[in-house]
């Protein structure tokens, strides 16, 4: 195997824009807003920064297509700026970028953005999206919600999950993810939630109710990297260096050949593995102090706990309904308030999970501040559970 | 001998009860309160005669080989394209070798019976291959018009040759007048009606029991010795008088289907000839009367070959498969009666490309799908590289149709987000038997019905309306199967 990105790579600074509905805010703003945290952070100056990366999804509104706006809003010096799509994965697919860069040597400091502006639709959810020529006259006519609320059914009929049990476990989830998200001030919903109001919502894809699904935001969030040798030349101490970043894309087995059983990711497993591999970690469920997964649904995250081998298999229900993924479980998990609560501006959503941690891991998360965490894990997933790509990353302190 | 050699019909599942039309139109029509029994079939929001014909189409050909059919007559006045072959669409759905000949019969009530008259003119062939017609009719009336209430939607399927005829066609008579009872010009969507009794006096009476009259003659029989009349009027006791007038027996009336389906519009008589053959005997003379700008006579005599050649579900079997809609509300939403708050999600552009339409045909039409010659696997789509991950063999994959395999629900969600005419939006993966999947949108579901290992059957429906260009595309969706211990509690 490739001896990998581990420790080539240290981030310099992050920034995060505040998430939610923007109404005041074009695309730029948030773009500047964030980017103006990250570069204090770096301690730089933008002239410094050699590659960019942009991430956006939904270029039917908002930003348009290609480098350019990136480019427009920070007034980047006609550096190489690159656009990366890969559905809600964009944002992790953006560091990746900038990573792999750095580590190649092509050059020294790189910059991440994504960015999303969702709320110019006029209307609620995700936006509708086009799906090819092809694809729009035979693809079902879903929503998100409802091909994720797809791993419910299957989950249920292969570990013989009673349907109120399951429910009451996912609604654990998006209690747990309001709880953690009042107490963080970028997040899009800050407010507290019970069990009783899961329970009753009202359905927007059977079995998920709206409290089941996250937030639809507006927001930006980036990271500059660079080695770790220019990072301490800069003066940088005590610094988090990236593990690993990998990235599974299905390849129709899941929509096509009946071996799976629509219960779980292929994805997930797949990177997850090659990350624990590239990252020397060899019992996630102990080495993973933090981990922020792409909670688009509670179903989701209930599923990607056994997929990222931090539950065994069948043993999400019962982990979480103990409480192992509360913040002051064995393993928190989207202490942040995740997407569910932080919200979701797709291209954003990788570099904010990674933002969490890298705060997280400084001491600089405030009231949500966890103790000590020294490997975090991000999971970030785009598509449906039939057919997705699915980033998985660590990061950790320098070390670790 | 030329005849039927098959027969099949198609009705929707969904049967609208007549008094929720009167309940909701009486207080400005009180005549509709004394049609108010029984109910009536109607298209889901996703039928049309097209996906009916195909329907009963495939009712008629499932133990068939398509390589008996030389040509296509489809009758119909509700087609959903004016230039575009309708039946050319119902070829591909069915997977016809395109080496056929297709037609569009149209423009009158006697449409079907026409399409099925001009199949037994030519049912003589050397190479011995069948005709396949199909008669088809979804009508549109506006809110609270009588006809509303007197209408039904379906369809039926014969195959007509000289091989294994199930009943000869001993004689056809056809008159034609320009008798405007109603008409829909160009550019209309509803119908405009004359006087009834004109209708009837003028009309009926006068011109389908001289030309039933005269079919009789050709065929050499006696008006007391024919067993069954099938002669529908959407007017009242008109079959009983034609009857009286011809000197057929009153007791060979057929069942017009009236409480139970409606009148099927130029479907009619042949969606009747379809429900009669199921019950047919031996030896039994059989009338077929129709009425729109004359009348077309149609006799046949069944023969013994009616016990080897049965539809798979049949008229019968589909008016058993039956869902009642008592909300007249949901009616007129499906029928664009009313204009409707469909929100936002709904103004989608659904341009269909007809470039990959083209080249897709068979798939997106016929659902045809891959079966790799190495290893076996069935796929949808067909693709160039195998799906199988033991296997990847590139270009190995031959035509394999799913449409008539069975399949099971796998996964399902019901989404009150996605815009569906009748929300909730089902859909999930369905497994095929034998191998493939996808990801499926579901119709003819009923919400608390669904679940993981149900039996589905594909049904050829629209998927998407293109209301900005007036197009319409088509795709196979999947029809829960429910249990007949569940269709009893309803």
């Amino acid at each position: 195997m490739a001896s990998g990105i581990k420790d080539k790579v240290a981030i310099l600074g992050m920034g995060c824009s505040k998430f939610g509905e923007r109404w005041e805010s074009d695309p730029e703003d948030l773009m500047v807003e964030a980017f103006d945290e990250c570069i204090a952070d770096a301690g730089i100056d933008m002239k410094d920064i050699q590659a960019a990366w942009l991430a956006t999804a939904i270029e039917e509104i908002h930003v348009g297509k290609g480098g350019i706006p990136l480019a427009f809003a920070l007034r980047l010096p006609y550096i190489p700026v690159t656009r990366v799509e890969n559905f809600c994965a964009s944002g992790s697919e953006a560091l990746r970028g900038a990573v792999y860069a750095v580590a190649s040597g092509a050059c020294d400091i790189a910059l991440a953005l994504g960015v999303e502006k969702l709320k110019d639709t006029g209307y609620g959810g995700l936006p509708q999206r086009s799906r090819g020529a092809l694809n729009s006259m035979w693809w079902a006519n879903y929503s998100a919600p409802g091909s994720f609320a797809q791993l419910a059914s299957a989950y249920r009929a292969k570990h013989g999950v009673d349907a109120a049990e399951l429910k009451r476990a996912m609604a654990h989830i998006s209690v747990k993810s309001h709880a953690n998200g009042s107490k963080n001030p970028k997040a899009h919903l800050q407010n507290k939630i019970t069990e009783a109001q899961v329970l009753n919502a009202p359905m927007i894809a059977e079995p998920l109710g709206i409290f089941d699904c996250c937030g639809v935001s507006d927001g930006a969030a980036c990271a500059i990297v660079t080695t770790p040798e220019i990072a301490k030349s800069l003066g940088k101490k005590d610094l988090i260096t990236v593990k690993a970043i990998q990235l599974s894309v299905s390849n129709g087995i899941e929509a096509g050949h009946n071996t799976w059983d629509g219960s779980h990711f292929m994805t997930a497993r797949i990177a997850s593995k090659r990350a624990y591999e590239e990252a020397g970690i060899r019992d996630p469920r102990k080495e993973i102090g933090l981990a922020e997964v792409h909670d688009c649904f509670s179903i989701t995250e209930l599923v990607t706990m056994e997929d990222l081998y931090l539950s065994p298999e069948g043993g999400a229900v019962k982990d979480v309904l103990n409480g192992f993924y509360d913040a002051d479980g064995g393993l928190p998990c989207q202490i942040d308030g995740g997407l569910k609560c932080f919200g979701h501006p797709i291209g954003s959503s990788g570099l904010r999970m990674m933002y969490e941690l890298y705060l997280q891991m400084q001491g600089r998360a405030g009231d949500r501040q966890v103790e000590n965490p020294k490997i975090g894990l991000t999971h970030n997933l785009g598509g449906a559970p039939h057919q997705n790509v699915c980033s998985v990353a660590i990061i950790g302190q320098q070390g670790a | 001998m030329i005849g039927l050699t098959g027969f099949g019909g198609y009705i929707p599942r969904l049967r609208l009860s007549r008094k929720s039309i009167a309940d909701t139109n009486g207080w400005i029509q009180p005549g509709l309160k004394g049609l108010g029994k029984g109910e009536r079939s109607i298209c889901n929001w996703d039928e049309d005669s097209v996906t009916m014909a195909v329907e009963a189409a495939r009712d008629c050909l499932h133990d068939r080989d398509n390589a008996e059919i030389r040509a296509i007559y489809l009758g119909s006045t509700t087609l959903p394209f004016l230039d575009r072959q309708n039946s050319g669409i119902v070829a591909a759905a069915l997977n016809m070798d395109e080496s056929l000949s297709t037609v569009d019969i149209t423009s009158s009530q006697k449409a079907g019976t026409t399409a099925l008259s001009t199949a037994l003119d030519s049912a003589d062939s050397s190479d011995g291959k069948e005709i396949l017609v199909l008669a088809s009719d979804a009508r549109h009336t506006r809110a609270a018009a009588q006809q509303e209430m007197i209408f039904g939607d379906g369809a039926a399927a014969f195959t007509v040759g000289s091989k294994g005829v199930i009943a000869e066609s001993l004689a056809r008579h056809s008159f034609a007048t320009d008798f405007v009872d109603h008409y829909r010009g160009e550019n209309r969507s509803y119908d405009y009606n004359w006087e009834e009794r004109w209708i009837r006096d003028e009309g009926y009476l006068k011109i389908m029991p001289q030309a039933i009259d005269k079919a009789l003659a050709k065929a050499g029989i006696d008006a007391a010795s024919v067993d069954t009349l099938i002669a529908p009027s959407t007017l009242k006791r008109v079959p009983e008088k034609i009857a009286q007038m011809t000197g057929i027996n009153a007791d060979a009336l057929a069942d017009a289907l009236d409480g139970r389906v409606g009148a099927t519009g130029c479907a009619h008589p042949l969606v009747m000839l379809s429900h009669v053959l199921e019950s047919a005997k031996p030896g039994q003379i059989i009338v077929v009367a129709s009425f729109g700008q004359g009348c077309d006579v149609l006799i046949f005599k069944v023969t013994n070959a009616i016990a080897d050649r049965q539809p798979q579900t049949g008229i019968s079997g589909y008016i058993a498969r039956r869902q009642e809609e008592t909300n007249y509300n949901k009616y007129m939403a499906f029928n664009d009666l009313v204009e409707q708050e469909k929100g936002m999600r709904a103004e989608l552009d659904n341009q269909t490309a007809m470039t990959q339409l083209y080249r897709r045909r068979d798939m997106l039409l016929g659902l045809v799908g891959g079966e790799c010659d190495v290893c076996g696997t069935r796929q949808f789509p067909r693709s160039r590289v195998c799906v199988n991950p033991n296997c990847n063999a590139t270009n190995t994959q031959k035509p394999c149709n799913f449409s008539d395999t069975p399949a099971k629900i796998m996964t399902w969600s019901a989404d009150h987000l996605t815009y569906c005419p009748d929300p909730p939006l089902h859909y999930g993966m369905i497994q095929f038997e034998g191998g493939g999947r996808f990801l499926a949108n579901f119709t003819d579901a009923d919400v608390g019905h669904v679940g993981t290992g149900q039996d589905v059957k594909m049904m050829f429906r629209v998927k998407d309306f293109d209301n900005q260009r007036g197009f319409r595309r088509y795709f196979w969706k999947a029809a829960p199967i429910r249990t007949s211990e569940e269709s009893k509690n309803g």
